[in-house]
């Protein structure tokens, strides 16, 4: 088919990559002394230069230290010991920033879509001509369908110093799929109940916790970094740990108790353990009596929803059910229900983050040491600029007030904003994609392209070929975070501190930091005025000088320290507390929720069973890899070059499979992986479903290594449970079958 | 003096940072490793348990890899370390042959490589790499001469076993079980 976007496989016209590590700095002295080798290989002493960063490989934001040689070599970045973020240590990926430095799949110049009238393809073009253009055609939408019509889909840094240039243009319409791919659901469900979302890191108090329950959360897997330090720490100190899950994750490995559910059905389990601690009087009295609202609605609420009621739908017995519900009872207040991070699962996502967050309330674990933690964070004054136009509308009212709870803006909306259809009065027009590849990131693609097509003009900002790439009009190449200064990082935690990134080397070929290319395409719009600096370094050293710092002492130091302003980090014995809920209270009974026609406590709702021959489609993490963001690194993809799929070995036997066999997945829709993926045939995965880690199977042949390695999950997901309350995309209701022999091309396409 | 190294297979994790932190610690190349992880899985759905282990040379205190090389490239040094001097080393592979544990690999340069304890690191003061970026902190190195070290104390407290103890190579990595 051909369409007016068509996809273009960027050339690697222009110049080679950067060359690797090995045979430079290191490398064997030839002909001199065995001694003087072994002394090469090893140690580079003093001449390694330290320079302060904070990770971007996710948005944990670790601060740490690059090393850098003389010659601008980046070799090891190490944490930074005064982070309590990282305490001295990354993870794994963080570790391995230093591939995405040094990956030779960079992108190198600006590109412009260009069409002979038959192909399309990409030219090299100066910043100035690719950033002239970008103005123009801003100017050009807005005036024809107002600045609003512009949109910015971003993940990471990059995106508040284009939101900064969103706003200034006059669009609020910004949007990041952390949000309603991921996390946005327990913000809402924790938000109706305590009146405030969790954030990011979450204040979970895992360090100091008794009884840690995850439910579908695999930490361990999933590096958080602080979190899973925490939970090493709580294992050690003999915490028990609670994991519910369809796999047998590391996490259910350390786990005193594995509770192997049937997908789909958490909900129930849910309702069972709160009917349990209501029935056999296990919840906190004092706490519940002082700080909650509609105990006894929520008592009747759950008479019904006996453990042996929960057996019959999860496949958990009624006694585990009751032993696990005291098991936290005993460690209350110090337990935690963990809110997790991806619960984007079966669109009433935010009814069954509801129900964690009412058994962490029951327990009265919520402000309390061992539970949930009252956060603080650093408040720095923005750099002065003038105030932002106001919007005249945003995709809320494109959409007519679906989504009411939504806290933050939704990136399927944005995309069902983009689509032109008969009634919809306002209609996003131009994009601008910041550091996120959308194809691999938003389930139902055929809804994704649409909008993709309709747009006028397209604009990716990254530092990667990826499969968003290959759909702009303008690709902007930025740095990588070792190669630039950034916002500094403010992020909560039980201090607030102060985190500084500045680059350990140059930037790579033409590459430049989205401050930059903001701040150009904002001169050039004629929004001077809210970009009145020199360089990032005179905000950067403005904003600290107004705390008591300044960049010279941050350049030293990395991360800083500052005192509490947002009291206590727990609730005193009977402190009067209000939370910013409409009661004032924690609500059992969520108002919110009923005033806008949702139910007020969560209700079990069955969900779609695999067909015959079908398995659910389950998908995690690795700890080596943050999605596909990172399966091209070459340090990171030496660890993981590609995902399996999970399968059990009696599916296996049934099916003939073996461990390393390559398969094609074709899911309940007739779609069919884009590459194979190989079998693991292992124990650590249900009958009822497959497992596999997100974020492989590339298509886009300039990523070198990543490039048809595994499958993509995301093709697959095709039915998309979309959650009423807030619009995030429910996607394990996708089911797989095999296919052993590579489908036809019909098939595969 | 007799630096070990004991790793709780209850606090690993898998998340292979110990491998990563080794590679950009001694520039190992693209492909190789000095330490690895492994994974095994017992029993069968749902009564299954897994064990991870970070592994590497194990610093034998009988050492068949520095007992065939030809040239005394193997050897030892103080602490129990066994190091491999690249100047000396003709590549021939014996070393590789003789270690139980698959410790060592031909470097793309010539010579053989394996963990060195990070010597260079730890004559300074400093912990191993792989020690000091563990998130899980599941890693203890020091000295078994000193009671009182970190890693004394882990192994008195717990209990731990080694790998393949019937080949008789007396490893010095403990597993903490
Ligand atoms: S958790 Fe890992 S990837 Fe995330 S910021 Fe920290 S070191 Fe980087
Ligand atoms: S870094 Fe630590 S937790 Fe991770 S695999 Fe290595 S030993 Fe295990
Ligand atoms: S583990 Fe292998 S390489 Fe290391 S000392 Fe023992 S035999 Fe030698």
């Amino acid at each position: 088919m051909k369409t007016r976007r068509d996809f273009i496989k960027i050339s690697a016209a222009g110049s080679a990559g950067i060359a690797l590590a090995g045979g430079g700095y290191f490398s064997v002295v030839k002909g001199s002394s065995a001694a003087e080798k072994t002394k090469k290989l090893y140690d580079y002493g003093s001449s390694l230069k330290r320079t302060p960063t904070y990770c971007e490989i996710c948005f944990w934001n670790c601060a740490g230290w690059a090393y850098t040689t003389e010659d601008g070599k980046i070799v090891k970045i190490i944490g930074n010991e005064n982070d309590p973020h990282c305490n001295g240590r990354l993870c794994t990926r963080g570790t391995g920033g230093v591939g995405m430095w040094s990956d030779s799949d960079r992108l190198k110049t600006p590109l412009i879509r260009v069409s002979d009238g038959e192909k399309q393809t990409y030219r090299e073009a100066s910043w100035d001509e690719a950033l002239t253009l970008v103005a123009t055609k801003m100017k050009e939408i807005a005036g024809k369908y107002g600045p609003e019509s512009v949109a910015l889909f971003n993940h990471g840094s990059a995106g508040h110093h284009f939101g900064h240039l969103l706003k200034a243009f006059g669009s609020s319409n910004i949007t990041a799929p952390s949000y309603a791919q991921c996390r946005g659901p327990r913000e809402v469900g924790f938000a109706a109940t305590f009146g405030v979302g969790l954030g990011s890191p979450e204040p979970t108090d895992i360090r100091d916790t008794r009884c840690l329950v995850l439910i579908g959360s695999h930490l361990g897997e999933n590096m958080h970094n602080s979190q899973v330090q925490e939970m090493s720490d709580a294992i050690d100190k003999g915490a028990t740990i609670i994991t519910v899950d369809p796999r047998f994750s590391v996490a259910a490995s350390k786990s005193k108790f594995w509770l192997p559910i049937k997908p789909a059905t958490d909900i129930a389990l849910l309702l069972a353990w709160i009917n349990v601690i209501i029935n056999e009087n296990l919840y906190d009295k004092s706490y519940v009596e002082k700080y909650t609202y509609g105990f006894d609605e929520l008592k009747n609420h759950v008479a019904a929803f006996t453990p042996e009621w929960a057996y019959g739908i999860t496949t958990i017995k009624p006694d585990i059910i009751r032993k696990t519900a005291r098991e936290m009872a005993d460690a209350a207040p110090s337990v935690i229900v963990h809110p997790g991070r991806h619960v984007t699962w079966y669109g009433d996502d935010t009814q069954r983050t509801r129900a964690i967050a009412i058994i962490n309330a029951l327990l009265g674990a919520y402000g309390r040491r061992g539970g949930f933690y009252f956060k603080d964070s650093m408040s720095v004054p923005e750099f002065p600029s003038p105030e932002y136009p106001k919007p005249t509308w945003n995709w809320r009212d494109t959409l007519k007030g679906k989504y009411p709870l939504a806290g933050l803006a939704i990136a399927n909306g944005l995309v069902e904003a983009s689509i032109p259809e008969e009634g919809k009065e306002h209609l996003i027009k131009a994009w601008i994609v910041a550091g996120t590849n959308l194809p691999l990131t938003m389930p139902h693609k055929d809804t994704l392209m649409k909008a993709i097509q309709s747009l006028d003009f397209m604009v990716v900002v990254d530092t990667m070929p990826m499969e968003i790439t290959g759909y702009a009009d303008v690709i902007l190449p930025e740095c990588t975070y070792l190669e630039r200064y950034d916002d500094l990082r403010l992020s909560p935690n039980r201090e607030p501190y102060i985190a500084l990134r500045m680059p350990a080397t140059q930037p790579y070929a033409e590459t430049k930091p989205a401050w930059w290319m903001a701040k150009q395409i904002g001169e050039k719009l004629g929004l001077s005025s809210f970009f009145a600096f020199k360089d990032i370094e005179e905000v950067l050293d403005w904003q600290l000088k107004q705390v008591g710092s300044s960049l010279e002492e941050m350049q030293r130091v990395g991360v800083k320290k500052f005192d509490r302003q947002a009291g206590p980090l727990y609730l005193a014995d009977g402190e009067d507390y209000e939370f910013h809920t409409n009661t004032g209270k924690i609500e059992l009974y969520a108002t919110e929720m009923a005033a806008n026609g949702f139910d007020p406590m969560p209700v079990y709702t069955a969900h779609p069973e695999p067909p015959d021959g079908f398995y659910r489609l389950i998908y995690g993490r690795a700890p080596m890899h943050t999605f596909s963001r990172t399966s091209n690194n070459p340090n990171l993809h030496d660890l993981q070059k590609e995902n399996h799929v999970w399968i059990n070995p009696k599916v296996a036997d049934l099916w003939g499979l073996k461990t390393e066999q390559k398969v094609w997945l074709q899911n309940q829709d007739g779609v069919v992986s884009k590459f194979p993926i190989k079998v693991r045939v292992t124990e650590r995965i249900r009958w009822d479903s497959v497992y596999m880690v997100h974020g492989f199977g590339h298509s886009d042949p300039k990523l070198s290594r990543a490039f048809g390695r595994g499958a993509s999950d995301s093709d697959l997901i095709t039915n998309v449970m979309v959650d009423p309350i807030m619009g995030g995309t429910g996607m394990r209701g996708n089911f797989v079958t095999f296919l052993t022999e590579e489908p036809g091309k019909e098939a595969a396409l | 003096m007799r630096y070990a190294m004991a790793i709780d297979t209850r606090k690993c994790v898998g998340c292979s940072d110990c491998v990563i932190a080794c590679q950009t610690e001694n520039n190992v190349p693209l492909g190789y490793c000095r330490d690895w992880i492994t994974e095994t899985v017992d029993g069968s759905y749902p009564n299954v348990e897994i064990e991870l282990r970070s592994e590497r040379c194990n610093h034998c205190d009988n050492s068949p890899c520095v007992r065939c090389c030809p040239t005394g490239a193997s050897h030892i040094v103080e602490g129990g370390v066994v190091l491999v001097e690249h100047g000396l080393c003709i590549g021939c592979g014996a070393c590789i042959q003789s270690c139980p544990y698959d410790a060592r690999y031909s470097h793309p340069e010539g010579w053989v490589d394996k963990c060195t304890f990070c010597n260079h690191r730890v004559t300074k003061g400093e912990k191993p790499a792989c020690v000091s970026v563990c998130p899980t902190k599941c890693m203890y190195f020091g000295d078994l001469d000193d009671p009182d070290s970190e890693i004394s104390n882990a192994l008195k407290n717990r209990k731990h076993k080694v790998l393949a103890p019937e080949a008789g190579t007396k490893p010095h990595i403990f597993y903490l079980i």
